[in-house]
């Protein structure tokens, strides 16, 4: 009876212990949301996404500056580092390359993947003086691109690396290349997993402020060219807190950039949803 | 001592993965357009004389085959590397657990064909696509989903998918590795009874660690034991006056 008794107490309080973990994600959410809400919710508007600010006057106006600016660094870069990423990806498989040296890139990706994001900003505004560059929409996505490479391509590398070894015997066996093998039917296997990864650096990368605090600079103009400072969404937010009376507008323009965020979290379920049909198990 | 033409004759071969010896001295002949099954205990290499006819066993870094294997009289090593996907096309293969292609059941059968260019039009593929459906029985179960998930269907029915995705390749060998052991038993019969359909077309090889099944479907038999060639003969020979004594054991159940 004893016995019985204190097993269902222990049950009972890891349940608890369970609830409340889960209660503090989803509280945490949801404050977050409501806080953004509450605090911004005097300056939400149409105007903050269709203006640029007003010249002379860093509260009028909207942040369209930096909604453009956001996604012309973080979609190169992106971009960028899928590209490097596939290449270090296919060379980490082991058709390729020895599983001892694969083994240490992958430890290397993932030191890399831990290094902190201002950091890399650092490290790239050395290089940026190094070359007498001033910062720049082409740093920042250089920055950017760093900064994502890590996490894309050991998203790729584990989803390349978990296609079973019987699929691509089925792929032979009918005659199939390589390079058949590769593009038809490993693609379509790994592709969920793939974007999962790129969904995730895109994430990232348009969320994070320290890498192009330095490298992107900061300017209330839509850039025209790569050689242009660009304000992104995360330095708007930290240049508007820091106005007097800028908090409202801040706290509208962290709204606008969770919407952002929020959405390319549900495309990529969409999409991986989309994809993972076709799947093999 | 056969009859019949011979498909696929092994010399000498040797197989080793890594330091293990595999497969020892090999000399096989596999008569055509009968079902030979490969028997013998788990672990003696089965898999990998049935891998080995295809170059499969090739896309493992750490395999080293030594010897000859000729299909219709031709040696397989001969060829370059670029010439491995026109012998493995000879050869379908159905493996133990199946792997349909991750794609709809329609694209599964038509991927062969794709590749190889054998059908283009739209309405010669789809004709050949219900040909080879109907050949394994599947066609009434998926003609109303055929743009559905493979993956979707249950597991007897990807293996008789794979069976159609095989022979739409037109093979002249349906290489088997233990086709039934994932499935339930009604589904087994049902590979089964295709297999011995199929065999009035195709050389089929069948590894199997159920003697039953051997006993069953087989003309030929080929027992191996510690990946050597212990006896090989055709099936009512190898059952009924087994010679060697470890033959012997194993038909009567003592080594499993």
């Amino acid at each position: 009876m004893d016995v019985l008794n204190r097993r269902t107490v222990e049950e009972k309080i890891f349940k608890l212990f369970m609830i409340v973990s889960i209660c503090i994600v989803i509280g945490s959410l949801v404050i977050i949301f409501g806080l953004v809400i509450i605090n911004g919710a005097s300056s939400i508007s149409i105007e903050m996404i269709t203006q640029t600010p007003t010249p002379g006057n860093a509260l009028g106006g909207g942040i369209l500056n930096a909604i453009i600016g956001s996604l012309l660094l973080a979609l190169p870069a992106t971009g960028l580092a899928c590209i490097i990423g596939i290449g270090i990806a296919l060379y980490l498989q082991k058709e390729f390359s020895h599983p001892g040296f694969a083994n240490f890139i992958r430890f290397t990706l993932d030191v890399l993947w831990g290094i902190p994001s201002i950091v890399y900003g650092i490290f790239c505004l050395m290089i940026m003086i190094a070359l007498g560059m001033g910062s720049s929409l082409l740093v920042g996505i250089f920055a950017l691109t760093l900064l994502e490479i890590p996490i894309i391509t050991r998203y790729m590398d584990e989803a390349i690396k978990m296609v079973p070894i019987g699929l691509k015997e089925s792929a032979f066996s009918l005659g199939s290349t390589k390079f058949e093998t590769a593009i038809r039917i490993v693609r379509r296997q790994a592709f969920p997993g793939i974007l999962a990864g790129i969904l995730l650096g895109l994430g990232r990368g348009i969320g994070d402020a320290a890498s192009i605090l330095f490298t992107a600079g900061f300017s209330n103009r839509i850039p025209t060219s790569l050689f242009d400072s660009t304000a992104a969404l995360p330095t708007m937010i930290f240049n508007l807190y820091s106005l007097p009376s800028g908090q409202p507008k801040a706290y509208a323009a962290a709204f606008i950039l969770l919407v952002v965020v929020l959405l390319i979290s549900i495309i990529s379920r969409v999409l991986s949803k989309r994809f993972m049909k076709h799947v093999i198990r | 001592m056969l009859s019949s033409t011979i498909q696929i004759e092994t010399k000498n071969l040797n197989v080793y993965f890594d330091k293990h010896y595999v497969l020892k001295d090999v000399n096989i002949k596999i008569p055509a357009k009968q079902l030979t099954a490969i028997i013998g205990p788990s672990g003696c290499g089965k898999t990998t004389l049935l891998k080995s006819f295809n170059r499969l066993l090739e896309i493992h870094d750490e395999v080293k085959i030594s010897g000859n294997i000729f299909v219709d009289g031709q040696d397989i090593f001969d060829s370059k590397g670029d010439e491995i996907p026109d012998i493995r096309k000879k050869m379908g293969l159905i493996s133990q657990k199946p792997y349909p292609l991750p794609m709809s059941i329609y694209e599964n059968v038509a991927y062969g064909l794709k590749i190889h260019r054998k059908k283009t039009k739209k309405g010669e593929l789809d004709a050949a696509i219900q040909h080879y459906l109907q050949e394994v029985g599947l066609w009434n179960e998926v003609k109303d989903r055929l743009h559905d998930p493979a993956s979707r269907l249950s597991v007897g029915q990807q293996q008789r998918l794979c069976l159609a995705r095989a022979i739409a390749v037109e093979p002249e060998v349906i290489l088997c590795d233990e086709p039934t052991s994932a499935l339930d038993p009604i589904a087994a019969q049902q590979i089964e009874k295709l297999l011995l359909k199929l065999k009035q077309n195709y050389t089929v090889v069948l590894v199997t660690h159920t003697l039953r099944q051997a006993k069953r479907l087989a003309d030929y038999v080929i027992f191996l034991y510690f990946g050597m060639v212990i006896e090989q003969g055709p099936a009512e020979d190898v059952f009924n006056n087994p010679k060697n004594p470890a033959t012997i054991a194993y038909i009567k159940g003592d080594i499993s």
